[in-house]
């Protein structure tokens, strides 16, 4: 396994310290021209079909690095993509230092008492304005979770910089409000099931949302029709 | 049926009130006596009745509804085939355990989710043995059961759970006493998907769509590329199932591919999606466990993916065969095990079925 797996690796990996396997790529903390650096190595998946694999990882790669440059062209905290290595499938992105995830974010606050109700709503009204704004880019980001909103410390004011998005690892560009109303579906569920008793803050999120977008009325429509399609959701 | 049906009614009262003593006897020597439960299930094409000890399966007949090759099962014929045979399944089921009437301790039967006249039409018979017997009625979610059935069955603690089926597709973990819904399909199930592709080719539905496509697959050899559609921890099956069923005449006519060929890349494509999802839950919840439940759960190129999958991020599969993995009496039996053990019963008037019975609606009491 270990001889495989630096087989698969490029060489400048094996210096680099692999910090999680999610469920797409391994994640590596390396160095850069001195800089912090986090390297997304999509390694081939062996449960799946060879040409299915490399249809995905090529696929994926590529949509990776193109969201996340619209993304930040549009003003939305993103990594700097560093380098690509389509060879590889490696992206190199700049380390977001010293963050944590919204998950753990909500999680603590929820923890610490009752009376932070107003951290949780500031939490949900950036992420609906983030939201927003990526979705007017026509940039659906595919798996949206609060693990995957970084809050950089040390920023406390709500400028425009405290939320970073990060793994678009299963993004696209669409302009069909299908889409960005699955976007928010996926959102909404995994919100729901990672943070018990959070129906009304994902309410509010949702209409800071669609108060921010110019296109929200269609997205909002579709989210809702989303559990019509649903037939065994039972 | 009917007159058992009014007779039922008429003694609503009286059997009330015995069943509250049967359970108030039941939890005051709950230490030292075992605890019988017996399961009734037929929210599908599948009727089964099964009988569970303290965690031993004492008998777990099933009979299955088979329609003829590229026609699926109407919800009236299905209900029609369970009440043909539901009094000898019954009388299986007691006879293989080797137990009367007077033996068991509770009636579990699925209250949802499923077809609406199949789910009454077992419902009504559970109800009716239940007052006949004077014992407590329990309605149970039949995803609940699955997952409870796969974890006797399995002994996994506290796993990622797969539930795939021709009704559902759903990955479940545990948290805070629900199993909540980490991701689901947005449309139509996986084995919904499968099954109407065999529809489309006229695959025969005996024993079952899955299990012959299952096997044609084996044989095919050509990866034809299908749509791939992973939203998150969600899937989408409905498109694949209409470009699939647009072009497999035409393909298969052309000889640009066999029947083999399509099944075995439909299968291929599918089940990649569901592992995936599977490997993204179980990295958002920091799982070592995965649990393979649900009739298309006993496909095994599907449990060899997923053991792929473990074993590259060092987790463990749980997986069951075709006896528990498809709808049967006794998981429904197992979930009623539980929920009696932690003191809940169905009173008769409250013994109605529901066709949405989402999952994560139970409260899970227990377990902690």
């Amino acid at each position: 396994m270990t001889q495989e797996k630096s087989l698969a690796a490029p060489h400048f990996l094996s210096n680099a310290v692999l910090i999680k396997q999610g469920a797409e790529a391994r994640v590596y903390r390396t160095e850069f021209l001195g800089k912090p650096m986090i390297v997304k190595e999509r390694f081939p998946k062996r449960y799946r079909h060879p040409a299915l694999d490399e249809k995905l990882t090529h696929r994926r790669t590529v949509q990776e690095v193109r969201s996340i440059l619209r993304c930040r062209k549009a003003g939305i905290c993103a990594p700097v993509v560093y380098f690509v290595d389509y060879i590889s499938h490696c992206i190199f992105l700049e380390e977001i230092m010293s963050s944590l995830t919204v998950r753990d974010h909500i999680a603590s606050i929820q923890q610490s008492g009752s009376c932070k109700e107003q951290e949780l709503e500031y939490i949900a009204d950036r992420v609906g304005q983030i939201l927003a704004t990526m979705h007017d880019e026509d940039v659906i980001h595919g798996d949206l979770t609060t693990s995957n909103m970084l809050l950089r410390c040390g920023l406390e004011d709500g400028d425009m910089e405290d939320m970073v998005i990060i793994d678009f690892g299963l993004s696209y560009i669409s302009a069909l409000p299908e889409d960005k109303g699955v976007d928010l579906y996926v959102l909404e569920k995994a919100f729901l099931s990672t943070h018990p008793n959070t129906e009304a803050l994902f309410e509010r999120l949702l209409k800071t949302y669609a108060a921010s977008s110019k296109k929200s009325s269609a997205v909002i429509k579709k989210l809702d029709e989303v559990p019509q399609l649903t037939l065994s959701r039972n | 049926v009917v007159p058992l049906c009014l007779r039922s009614m008429g003694c609503r009262h009286k059997n009330d009130e015995h069943s509250w003593d049967v359970l108030s006897f039941r939890r005051l020597f709950f230490s030292a006596a075992m605890t019988v439960v017996i399961g009734f299930e037929g929210s599908a094409n599948k009727i089964g009745i099964g009988i569970i000890r303290d965690g031993v399966v004492l008998s777990n007949p099933r009979r299955t509804y088979i329609t003829p090759p590229g026609q699926g099962f109407m919800p009236s014929d299905t209900a029609r085939h369970h009440r043909a045979v539901i009094l000898t399944v019954l009388k299986e089921a007691l006879e293989q355990a080797g137990l009367k009437p007077a033996d068991i301790d509770c009636v579990a039967y699925t209250k949802g989710p499923g077809m609406g006249a199949p789910l009454v039409t077992v419902a009504l018979v559970a109800r009716t043995v239940a007052q006949l017997w004077g014992k407590p009625l329990l309605g149970v979610n039949h995803c609940i059961g699955h997952i409870e059935m796969g974890r006797l069955i399995t002994n996994a603690n506290n796993p990622t759970v797969l539930y795939v089926s021709g009704g559902n597709t759903q990955v479940i973990a545990y948290s805070e006493r629900r199993y909540r819904i980490f991701g689901e399909t947005i449309d139509i199930a996986v084995g919904n998907c499968l099954d109407r592709f065999a529809r489309v080719i006229k695959i025969s539905n005996d024993p079952s769509p899955g299990y012959n496509i299952e096997q044609m697959a084996k044989k095919g050899s050509q990866y034809v590329e299908l749509p791939y559609a992973v939203k998150g921890m969600d899937v989408s099956f409905s498109g694949i199932l209409s470009y699939i069923e647009e072009a497999a005449h035409k393909m298969l006519s052309s000889g640009q591919c066999t029947a083999e060929d399509l099944c075995f890349s439909l299968q291929e494509t599918v089940f990649s999606m569901l592992v995936e999802i599977t490997e993204r839950a179980m990295a958002h919840c920091g799982s070592h466990e995965v649990l393979i439940v649900g009739g298309v759960g006993c496909n095994l190129r599907l449990q060899e993916m997923m053991g792929v999958m473990c074993k590259e991020r060092g987790a463990k599969l749980f997986a069951t065969d075709e006896r528990f993995c498809i709808d049967n009496g006794a998981m429904i039996a197992q979930a009623g095990w539980e929920m009696f053990r932690a003191g809940h019963v169905t009173d008769l008037e409250d013994s109605w079925i529901t066709q949405r019975y989402r999952t994560d609606e139970v409260e899970v009491t227990w377990r902690d």
